[in-house]
């Protein structure tokens, strides 16, 4: 038995099951970065001294990082709308694009993070080095969620394009909205850390 | 996934034919199963296995409560020597049974029975659907709470044992407690993804997959209840999965998110770089576990609403006054959690603030109970045994949710704030109230799960039996607490003056909660015999008007429906005027 607007749109909720799926999942990790978010907001105001993010962290690196994400989310979209336009080879070369634009990311972020350690720098050093690394960490284990679920798109996953393109393209969307979403987290984050 | 599952379909193929498509393998059917029914069946064994061993370790509390400092008898023994020598059970290790049974009935417990089992099981059938939205993510939940549920047991084989902060884990302490506090994190992390994946499912289900004609307010109030819950477990539990992380943080890496500076341990300073917030983790924490409370209570409601309206041969009372109640419930639950810290000096407005949302939160759920007692009134009610709990669900919640206005206004917090008063407040909505009314929804459904009803004299034994003793448990803790007996006494008060006059009811308790124990032995034995031996029950063996019942034979095959069904009248036309019957289905077409 086939369970019902999987592909298709429910008329009277105009929504498929994995969009409404991937929004209220991208509900609750508002909820969980919001969380974190207030605890960093609260420990700063309790501090009787804390370090500007500019002094303690590289902003030309997060700067970087910033345009790479913003163009991943570009190349995401143009994925979806190559989908769209039926071209399938442009739309993995896109895909690909995306994840190593990602990719990019972790690295610039792997040297940040080195720096950091070389300094003797470890999340035990300060409470703001402290909530640095975990809301940095936490993001990025979301953005190797991103290359892992865009990689299988762009990869094995593309096979269903030849059985049932309109899905495959309905699960290119979802996940470009999740990659939005890491995309707008490290919007926030990127003043909230580095420039205030 | 896609690619095994299809892969996995392929071979079943191969191996019977074309002709058997639906054959699975025994795995594939029983413990990979796809099927919503089955993983419900699955929630609900595992959680009832739970509930069982969290009751256990609260009854080895109770024989240290009663009788302070002698070894217990017969089980004493395999305690182990670190946890209890010569029988008699150390400090500590009582400190762990208590922090894992809160741990383990609500997080491993009731929230699985009461959303994994009943609504996976019950959710799809009542709105007509085949399945949930997600078959593979819905079992992906299941397994990924079994396995928070293992790393959860696992710690108390670890040194230092497990988890001995109490269920709230409240920071500092939980910081520098012994290992079995990070199995404890880590499980929680485990038990929170597991509720999220479930939530996301059922909402989508509830939201995408109702059958034709089945608009909001033809919904029963069970599926509204369990909508709502759903989206208190997706907004709630981020929080604390948050709250975890950085509690790991401070115990793995060192950080001091929840260490203040100059914290002095076992008279050494602590060499952390300090600088954190110990309220911090009050205020993660209680976010989710206000929230929470809700979680408990309203799949019970729900369940209580579809039995009551079942047994009464007549509508609920205030439907939809209950379905908005429900709703402003959801809404309103997000804004009381510091209720639970007004002795924490948070300043007066805050408090203020507080204990005003918290007043107007109770008003929700006395319109729910109201419309619930009102629903008994005229009704020709059959006494059978769902019923008689659904019965003893509302005077029980109701002294449960009565006895929490002192704790919500904070002038009368302040004297009974830790006392066992607290302890018998929320037991009685969550043992009394919703274990009663998840007891009587296993007695309602059964006979859909299995196609047989339970023995009805057992039943009424277990009902009975378990009423008596659980008020005997929990009604002293009322005297208790106004006397002022703390709640995390290791030998129940012996040592304080103001606890003297009200410490002979410990044994009292204590052979209640033992009592409760063997009344449950009637359930067990009436479960596994019915399953083989229960008298077989028709399709629409209590005459019901909801889909589950009137649509799905008992048990439904794979697909649940035999034809899609579609629906043309509200959930609960009883007793309806002109018709032969008393009830009208919900897939009964209106006659013009």
């Amino acid at each position: 038995m086939e369970i019902p607007y999987t592909v298709e749109v429910r008329p009277d909720t105009g929504l498929t099951n994995p969009k409404l799926g991937i929004w209220l999942f991208l509900a609750s990790e508002v909820m969980l970065f919001g969380a974190l978010f207030s605890s960093y907001i609260l420990l700063r105001v309790s501090a009787p001294v804390w370090p500007h993010g500019y002094e303690e962290l590289s902003v030309p690196l997060a700067t970087f990082n910033t345009v790479v994400l913003i163009t991943s989310s570009v190349t995401m979209v143009m994925s979806w709308l190559q989908l769209k336009l039926r071209n399938l080879a442009r739309a993995r070369m896109y895909l690909w694009l995306t994840v190593t634009l990602a990719l990019v990311f972790m690295v610039v972020k792997f040297f940040e993070y080195g720096a950091h350690f070389a300094e003797g720098e470890y999340p035990s050093h300060s409470t703001f080095v402290a909530i640095y690394f975990t809301l940095t960490g936490l993001h990025g284990l979301h953005v190797l969620g991103g290359v892992v679920a865009n990689g299988y798109l762009a990869g094995p996953g593309a096979a269903m394009w030849r059985t049932e393109p309109e899905r495959y393209t309905n699960r290119v969307e979802v996940a470009g909205l999740y990659w939005h979403f890491v995309d707008l987290v490290w919007i926030f984050l990127f003043p909230a850390l580095y420039l205030l | 996934m896609d690619n095994v599952a299809s892969v996995g379909k392929a071979h079943a193929a191969e191996a019977h034919g074309p002709h058997h498509e639906e054959e699975l393998s025994f795995i594939r059917k029983y413990v990979f199963s796809l099927d919503h029914k089955w993983i419900g069946i699955q929630y609900g064994i595992t959680s009832l296995l739970f509930l069982l061993f969290g009751f256990t370790l609260m009854m080895l509390m109770r024989w240290q409560l009663a009788f302070p400092g002698r070894p217990i008898p017969l089980i004493g023994q395999f305690l182990g020597e670190a946890n209890a020598p010569g029988g008699i059970m150390l400090p500590e290790f009582y400190n762990q049974l208590g922090a894992m049974h809160g741990t383990i009935m609500v997080f491993m417990g009731v929230v699985p029975l009461a959303v994994g089992a009943f609504g996976n099981f019950v959710v799809p059938l009542q709105i007509g659907a085949p399945d949930m939205a997600f078959p593979r993510l819905n079992m992906l939940s299941y397994w990924v709470y079994f396995v928070g549920g293992t790393i959860m047991l696992a710690s108390f084989f670890v040194p230092g044992g497990a988890a001995n902060s109490g269920w709230t884990s409240y920071t500092p302490l939980s910081v520098i407690a012994t290992q079995g506090q990070t199995y404890w994190l880590i499980g929680m992390v485990f038990l929170i993804t597991s509720s999220l994946l479930g939530s996301i499912n059922f909402i989508v289900t509830i939201i995408q997959l109702r059958a034709p004609g089945l608009t909001w307010m033809r919904l029963p109030f069970f599926v509204w209840a369990q909508l709502v819950t759903a989206f208190l477990l997706l907004l709630a539990f981020p929080p604390l999965e948050a709250a975890g992380v950085l509690q790991l943080m401070d115990r793995l890496a060192g950080t001091s998110f929840f260490l203040p500076s100059g914290l002095v341990v076992g008279n050494r300073p602590l060499e952390v770089s300090g600088g954190g917030s110990p309220l911090l983790w009050q205020h993660l924490f209680w976010f989710l576990a206000h929230p929470e409370v809700y979680v408990l209570i309203l799949p019970a409601m729900g369940i209580v609403a579809e039995i009551i309206a079942n047994n009464t041969r007549k509508p609920l009372w205030g439907y939809k006054a209950m379905v908005y109640s429900v709703i402003f419930l959801g809404f309103m639950s997000f804004g009381v959690w510091a209720h639970h810290m007004f002795f924490t000096g948070m300043g007066t407005v805050i408090s203020a603030f507080f204990q005003t949302t918290t007043m107007i939160i109770s008003i929700p759920s006395v319109i729910i109970l109201s419309a619930l007692f009102l629903s008994l009134y005229g009704g020709s009610i059959r006494f059978t045994t769902p019923m008689l709990f659904a019965l003893a669900f509302l005077p029980m919640f109701g002294i449960g949710g009565l006895t929490g206005l002192p704790l919500g206004l904070a002038s009368s917090d302040i004297p009974l704030h830790d006392t066992y008063y607290v302890i018998g407040h929320f037991h009685y909505v969550v043992a009394p109230g919703t274990l009663l009314a998840l007891f009587g929804g296993i007695y309602y459904w059964f006979p859909k799960a299995t196609g047989r009803k339970m023995n009805d004299l057992l039943g009424k034994i277990h009902f009975w039996g378990s009423f008596f003793c659980i008020n005997g448990v929990f009604m002293p803790m009322f005297i208790q607490g106004l006397a002022g007996v703390n709640r995390r006494l290791y030998d129940g008060g012996m040592q304080y003056a103001q606890a003297q006059p009200v410490l002979h009811w410990n044994t009292f308790m204590s052979y209640s909660a033992w009592g409760l124990g063997l009344f449950q032995i009637f359930f067990i034995i009436n479960f596994f015999w019915s399953i083989k031996a229960g008298r077989k029950a028709s399709d629409n063996v209590w005459s019901a008007t909801t889909l589950e019942w009137a649509a799905a034979p008992s048990p439904p095959p794979h697909g649940n429906f035999l034809t899609p069904p579609a629906v043309y009248r509200g959930p609960y036309e009883y007793s309806v005027p002109g018709h032969d019957a008393d009830y009208v289905p919900q897939n009964q077409p209106v006659q013009v």
